[in-house]
């Protein structure tokens, strides 16, 4: 990507989240907003940070491995546990973090 | 140790501080944990950046336009890829989409504000600055004139926190990104968000249906994959809340 068409990604995403930010904070109260896109909105969190976590923990080296083998997927899905029961961010870093690093020496070791 | 405590607890500030500096350092003081964990997210992020042949410039210049971690992390593997503009921009649009969502719940606590302190909040609405100050203020803890001091604390220490964890992850880059995995911090920062947004039966649902249709159509080109799984899964939602409420009439 040359410097140009960079600036133009990176001030462009800028430019939407903003955007995007901004919104409704600004328009809620003047605008009705459609009563099917508000109830839309409510699913949007849960639907699109699932859809960019699944592919980073099934697919490796961009073949599907869906099996015990896979350190990523076990890792991930352990560090789920941990975000379901506490919540919090730190404890699923550190948490999954570790969990990879000791597959992956396990894995070596084999 | 006894006066360390003390000193954390009270706020020790001089009796004639006005109730917007008291506010702000309030709204500073409640993000100093979550600070801990953008930290690791951060240094990923910059080290990631320079592992993609981004300059310190560049990789900063990600922090401070975008200044959304998760969306600037997703789209370094693109960019590094050389897709284009459209696919870079589209991408980061989806997975920030969420933060239309806190906007419309935030928007009844800045109504009153003029518009450029709309501008100046929603700059700093981030998934942290939306956790860490939503409750209170839904519950009235932070009553006006104050609530927008707080939320400018809270985003203004997130701000700076992240500006200076991506130049640090930059700098350390090549030190930290070989070997360690830290690009692993991406799918754990995801689950960190996805798990508490997934609520109840609707919400699982639209979680479920996107994680399936993600798992189908990621080979599709230009992250086609992403913006159809999402879709999907709202559709998901939008289908469970009807089943629900068809069953109970």
């Amino acid at each position: 990507m040359s410097t140009l068409t960079f600036w133009l990604a990176i001030l462009g995403a800028g430019a939407v989240t903003f955007a995007l930010r901004l919104s409704l904070i600004a328009l809620l109260g003047r605008v009705e907003v459609p009563p099917l896109l508000e109830r839309a909105l409510r699913y949007v969190p849960a639907a699109v940070l699932t859809a960019v976590v699944i592919p980073l923990l099934v697919y490796q080296d961009g073949a599907l491995e869906i099996s015990l083998g896979n350190e990523r997927l076990i890792a991930g899905l352990l560090a789920a546990v941990i975000a379901w029961r506490t919540r919090n961010v730190l404890l699923v870093l550190g948490g999954g973090m570790a969990a990879l690093w000791t597959l992956q020496a396990i894995g070596q070791s084999l | 140790m006894t006066t360390t405590t003390n000193k954390l607890k009270g706020i020790h500030l001089p009796k004639t501080a006005s109730p917007a500096a008291a506010a702000l350092v309030a709204g500073v003081r409640a993000i100093v944990p979550v600070l801990l964990a953008l930290l690791p997210f951060g240094l990923a992020f910059g080290a990631t950046a320079a592992g993609s042949g981004l300059s310190p410039v560049e990789a900063l210049g990600m922090s401070v336009f975008i200044a959304a971690g998760a969306a600037q992390l997703a789209a370094l593997p693109l960019i590094s890829d050389g897709a284009s503009v459209a696919v870079v921009v589209l991408t980061v649009l989806v997975i920030n989409l969420r933060l239309m969502l806190y906007g419309a719940s935030m928007a009844p606590h800045f109504r009153p504000l003029p518009i450029w302190w709309k501008g100046l909040l929603s700059y700093h609405l981030t998934d942290q600055a939306y956790a860490a100050t939503i409750t209170r203020f839904d519950n009235g803890e932070t009553k006006e004139p104050d609530k927008r001091w707080y939320f400018l604390g809270t985003g203004m220490a997130i701000w700076t926190t992240w500006q200076a964890a991506t130049m640090t992850g930059v700098f350390l880059g090549a030190r930290i990104s070989e070997g360690w995995s830290l690009d692993f911090v991406l799918p754990l920062v995801f689950i960190a968000l996805a798990i508490p947004a997934i609520k109840d039966r609707t919400t699982g649902a639209a979680a479920l249906a996107a994680g399936v249709a993600a798992v189908f159509a990621a080979s599709l080109p230009l992250n086609l994959g992403l913006i159809g799984a999402a879709l999907v899964g709202v559709l998901g939602g939008l289908a469970m809340k009807t089943l629900t409420e068809r069953r109970k009439k």
